[in-house]
């Protein structure tokens, strides 16, 4: 290890370190993600779509679960997954799966949440139109979700966003373990504490940098949609 | 292909059509008859009742009491039958996808979907549009896109809501040639409005709807000549508001 590289060449020389840092962050992220749209799709599609009682306060509570505190959501996680918690047996703390686990909790609520408003906001507008074509429950599902497409898939990308840019959830659940669980977060917590500013930095620029290309891909993707779709 | 049913939807027949939310009713023991021929149209002034009861003739809204009947039968479902919101909303898709999306739910053979495209797409007046998202077409695009998308069911009868409000003369112009075209094909067209010129254009038989009753149902040729009621006169005359 160069101790005296600076965070320019670790970024530049593609430091082996900082590579395997960067890629199970985005590892770990991307598995959250998908998990957390394999719950929070349907689940925002099935609270927009149908009326039963307590809906109201569903959606006030799933809205509210979109700011949960990440480090609040590694406690929970936490000791669900101690040794002597309800799921102890798995033995997966301190392992990239519980990390996913904690991560996919954090955002689920967000997919769901903003889902579930751009699928209601579009069946509003197409209600009408559904019931003069004699539409069918399935299909008209089917079709909200294609039709929002574009919107459903911004949205996944703010989940993908928080979860990379969180550290409290995967330093409590993953235990910054070099070489394991040391994610770009939770390095930068660690490298900065003690004093390795160059490896700090230069992770904080590859996060910065995966930020602004989600943006921009969000960005890019909402403009295909408005070209394509009006 | 699919199997059409061979039964007809005409005559439509309400009877003594009450329809009503909370405590307020908005039609009033409503009997009326749709048959085949020129276009009915039902006039009224704003809130009288007009899209109600195209929703119900539609068998969108189902009747507090009284009841409805489509060709001698209660309740079937709207095969061939078809409507036009005021306010249609477009599918967030081109246009020929609008018209496909009609065709399939319609249960019109894909290998059909071509040909009926370009033909309806022709009848509306939008050749060329095929490829452009539809919620950038202006108001008297989406509305003869909203036209050709009931058309693609193919229906006997077609429910048009105030089809031409808010559009200027020229898409005026265009929308009343289209259901010129339609009526002239067999297809019962019954309109809403609340604009005279147009009831005298496209008229055979006018319904004067007022507070949720129909004060008046009558040739269109007597209606603008002889009114019979009062309401009539007075609507004719431009003075009847509420
Ligand atoms: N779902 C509803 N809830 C409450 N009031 C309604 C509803 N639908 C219609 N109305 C009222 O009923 C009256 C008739 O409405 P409508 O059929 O839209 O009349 P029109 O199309 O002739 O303007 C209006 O006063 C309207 O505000
Ligand atoms: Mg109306």
């Amino acid at each position: 290890m160069s101790g005296d590289a600076s965070a320019l060449e670790l970024v530049w020389n593609a430091d082996p370190r900082l590579i395997s840092i960067v890629l199970l962050s985005l590892f770990v992220s991307f598995s959250a993600v998908v998990l957390a749209a394999l719950a929070g799709l349907p689940l925002g599609a099935v609270i927009a779509l149908t009326r039963f009682p307590g809906r109201e306060a569903a959606i006030v509570i799933l809205n509210a679960l979109m700011g949960l505190p990440p480090v609040v959501v590694g406690l929970a996680v936490y000791l669900l997954l101690s040794r002597s918690g309800p799921l102890g047996s798995w033995g997966i703390l301190f392992t990239p799966k519980a990390m996913i686990i904690a991560q996919a909790i954090l955002v689920m609520p967000i997919i769901a949440a903003l889902a579930r408003q751009t699928i209601e906001d579009l069946w509003m507008e197409y209600r009408d139109e559904f019931a003069a074509m004699n539409v069918g429950p399935l299909r008209r599902i089917a079709t909200l979700l294609w039709d929002a497409r574009f919107s459903l898939v911004t949205t996944l990308l703010a989940g993908f966003g928080r979860a990379a840019a969180e550290v409290g959830a995967v330093i409590i659940v993953g235990g910054n373990i070099e070489g394991f669980t040391r994610t770009m977060t939770t390095a930068i917590a660690l490298e900065t504490s003690k004093g390795d500013l160059p490896l700090a930095l230069g992770l904080g620029m590859v996060l910065i940098a995966i930020v602004v290309v989600v943006n921009a891909l969000a960005w890019g993707v909402r403009r295909t949609g408005e070209r394509l779709a009006g | 292909m699919t199997m059409r049913a061979p039964d007809s939807e005409l005559p439509i027949v309400l009877d003594a059509v009450r329809y009503g939310v909370g405590r307020l009713t908005i039609l009033d023991g409503i009997s009326l008859s749709f048959n085949p021929g020129a276009p009915t149209v039902l006039i009224g002034p704003n809130g009288s009742g007009k899209t109600t009861l195209l929703r119900v003739a539609m068998g969108l809204l189902a009747p507090n009491s009284g009841r409805v009947t489509w060709g001698g039968r209660a309740q079937i479902s709207p095969e061939r039958r078809a409507i036009v919101f005021q306010r249609p909303a477009m599918l967030r898709r081109t246009v020929e996808a609008n018209i496909e999306y009609a065709l399939s739910s319609a249960g019109i053979a894909r290998s059909e979907w071509r040909a009926r495209t370009d033909e309806l797409l022709k009848l509306v007046g939008l050749t060329g549009f095929g490829g452009r998202p539809a919620r950038r077409l202006s108001g008297g695009e989406q509305q003869r896109l909203a036209l050709a998308r009931a058309l693609a069911r193919d229906p006997q009868v077609l429910f048009l809501d105030e089809p031409t409000a808010s559009l200027d003369p020229a898409a005026t112009k265009a929308i009343e040639d289209v259901i010129q075209a339609v009526a002239g094909r067999g297809i019962k067209v019954v309109l809403s409005t609340h604009d005279f010129g147009e009831a005298r254009r496209l008229a055979g038989e006018i319904v004067l709807l007022h507070r949720g009753r129909v004060i008046e149902c009558t040739p269109a040729v007597e209606f603008f000549t002889e009114p019979k009621t009062n309401e009539a006169r007075q609507f004719v005359a431009g003075e009847l508001l509420l």
